[in-house]
């Protein structure tokens, strides 16, 4: 009974704070300056390697160092 | 080196499953354990036959692209078979007599049920959700999928684990717990590919071409993680002996049932949903030709979906020992997941917008408008009925399947099918499927279909819900159970004829797959008139 007030207690207060501040941080993120010309370029991006892997480079392609 | 270890496990596997035949202590235990070897023992030849051939070497330039033709024909093959046992089963609860006395107790309701429903969600939804998964990968990353011929292994362990999964149904070995009925080596096995599976997920979008992820790939993630905790904490069990198939639950009473049903709801929740949703954000923009209506709304679909549908198992529970808490909790975060789950299909309509005229001359787009439009429908009608004085007259009626069924049968058999007519042609070099018109009367058996199914459902539901809370003045109850089920007989005929409908389009679908694979387009045009 212990662990389980313990866990009970943890869970309806600081997970639950954790979890609501990554969630509205989540969406507030997708909010950010900027963010409509790369979210333009993602949803783009399954007209992109229909055929072949990578047969017209990204205007945002990875680096080839990473 | 790695063929020398490969035969080593399975000489070693084939030797411990010729032992379990031998000392097995029920008969799905037993078949299974020949199936097992003979498996074992036929790739332990194959590999010692090609033992000094060169290692292989993967084409990175190219897609790999046979696992997902593979997929693709698993798809439909199980889909058909599935279909066809709800077929059956939906008229043996109308003609009891369809439970032959000679096939006793293979063919009985009891056994088929559960095959019907693993083979329509793990092997048709299953199949189709691997195959896509490889497929949108693949090219919303750039890169061919990762660790060579791991995702051969995916697709042929998984058709495996469906093999073992329904004869065990059949032979009655079953753990009882709804949609997780397979008992303890079929889940340890089910588990060994799922990883498989998600490392060639994670692996491929490793080694991405393409500097973001995307959103379509986010819910397909989640989905394979997802499932593969509600799978390992829900089959928490320990075997009465290794060499039988019985086991037994860790947890036990209320605990199992509220594990179960979180399972069980986020199966719903993550398999059919977040998957399925996976594969809407890559087929309905391909088709339509245009991007998705709104990427911000699809992060927002994405994260709220991932928070809240979680929590929303108990309704399953409601008025049982699950305390009220608890069951409020399920209660109030179904409800609230009603908004994102219109989001997402508001999200996926209007992807069309300035494209509504393809509706007219697409039957493929016109499949996949119908579905979203039935996800929006069933997203509506589960909240409503999660809430506890509607879930009072609904529970353990049919309303609860004919809503199952508009989910299943609109939303995941509609995009799927329209995932099926859209990758048939370009994986086999085709420039469209074979008929055009074949798709129509698709598209038209199945929706007519579902419509009787659903229809009929409600129908039946609710009077059989009014039915067996009807009192007198006395306050006895008026009706028995068996008047319920005489009153249920006509609704169950239309059931199992909108069931005969939908089995129609899907070998329509079959056929028209076939004819595409094996010679091409027939017709140039599409049909429908375009707009003067």
């Amino acid at each position: 009974m212990e662990t389980y007030s313990f866990l009970r207690e943890l869970a309806d207060s600081w997970v639950l704070l954790a979890m609501v501040i990554f969630y509205v941080g989540a969406i507030v993120w997708a909010f950010r300056p900027g963010s409509k010309s790369v979210h333009a370029d993602i949803a783009d991006i399954p007209f992109r390697n229909e055929t072949l892997p990578t047969e017209t480079p990204s205007t945002n392609a990875k680096p080839e160092a990473l | 080196m790695l063929n020398a270890f490969k035969l080593i496990v399975l000489g070693l596997i084939a030797l411990v499953a010729a032992l379990a035949a031998n000392w097995g202590q029920d008969l799905a235990y037993q078949v299974h354990a020949v199936l097992i070897m003979l498996v074992a023992a036929g790739l332990f030849i194959s590999i010692l036959r090609k033992f000094d051939d060169p290692a292989p070497i993967f084409d990175e330039t190219g897609y790999m692209d046979g696992v997902v033709r593979a997929g693709v024909i698993a798809t439909g093959f199980w889909g058909v078979v599935g279909f066809l046992v709800g077929v059956v089963i939906a008229f043996q609860l109308a003609f009891p007599v369809l439970n032959f006395e000679w096939a006793q107790p293979y063919l009985n309701f009891g056994r088929l049920r559960p095959l019907h429903t693993s083979a329509v969600i793990f092997a048709f939804g299953g199949n189709a959700l691997i195959m896509s998964s490889f497929y949108i990968v693949q090219r919303t990353c750039g890169a061919r999928l990762w660790g060579g011929n791991l995702a051969w292994f995916v697709f042929w362990g998984y058709q495996f684990f469906i093999v073992l999964a329904a004869t065990g149904y059949l032979l009655g070995s079953t753990q009882s717990k709804e949609y997780a009925e397979p008992e303890w080596y079929i889940d340890i096995w089910l588990t060994v590919v799922w990883v498989a599976f998600l490392l060639v997920f994670l692996g491929t979008l490793f080694k991405r071409k393409e500097k973001h992820i995307y959103v379509a790939n986010w819910f397909l993630l989640s989905f394979i993680i997802t499932v593969a905790m509600l799978h390992l904490v829900n089959n928490l069990s320990i075997p009465v002996t290794i060499w039988g198939s019985k086991s037994v639950q860790v947890f036990s009473g209320v605990q199992d049932a509220m594990t179960q049903w979180w399972y069980g709801h986020n199966a719903v929740g993550f398999f059919l949903t977040a998957g399925f949703l996976g594969m809407m954000y890559y087929f309905v923009p391909k088709q339509a030709g245009r991007p998705v209506f709104s990427y911000k709304l699809s992060i927002i679909h994405f994260w709220a979906l991932i928070f809240l549908y979680i929590w929303a198992g108990p309704h399953h529970l409601h008025y049982t020992a699950l305390p009220d808490w608890a069951s409020t909790l399920g209660m109030v975060f179904s409800i609230i997941l009603w908004m994102p789950s219109w989001g997402g299909m508001i999200n996926g309509l209007m992807t069309l917008q300035g494209a509504w005229d393809k509706l007219r001359t697409d039957p493929i787009i016109r499949m996949m408008v119908i579905s979203l439009a039935f996800y929006g429908m069933s997203t509506f009608e589960g909240p409503m009925m999660s809430i506890r004085a509607v879930n009072s007259l609904s529970h353990y009626t049919d309303w609860t399947i004919g809503h199952v069924h508009s989910g299943a049968l609109g939303w995941n058999g509609m995009i799927t099918f329209g995932a099926l007519y859209f990758l048939t042609p370009k994986l086999w070099g085709r420039a469209q499927m074979y008929s055009m018109s074949a798709i129509n009367w698709h598209f038209w058996l199945a929706t007519i279909g579902i419509v009787l199914y659903a229809a009929s459902m409600w129908v039946t539901g609710i009077m059989e819900g009014l039915m067996w809370r009807e009192v007198d003045a006395q306050g006895f109850l008026v009706n028995s159970f068996a008047d319920t089920v005489s009153a249920k007989f006509p609704m169950y005929v239309v059931r199992g004829l909108g069931g005969v409908l939908f089995l129609a389009g899907a070998l329509i679908m079959v056929w028209n797959m076939w004819m595409t694979i094996r010679g091409g387009a027939k017709v140039s045009a599409p049909v429908g008139v375009p707009a003067e």
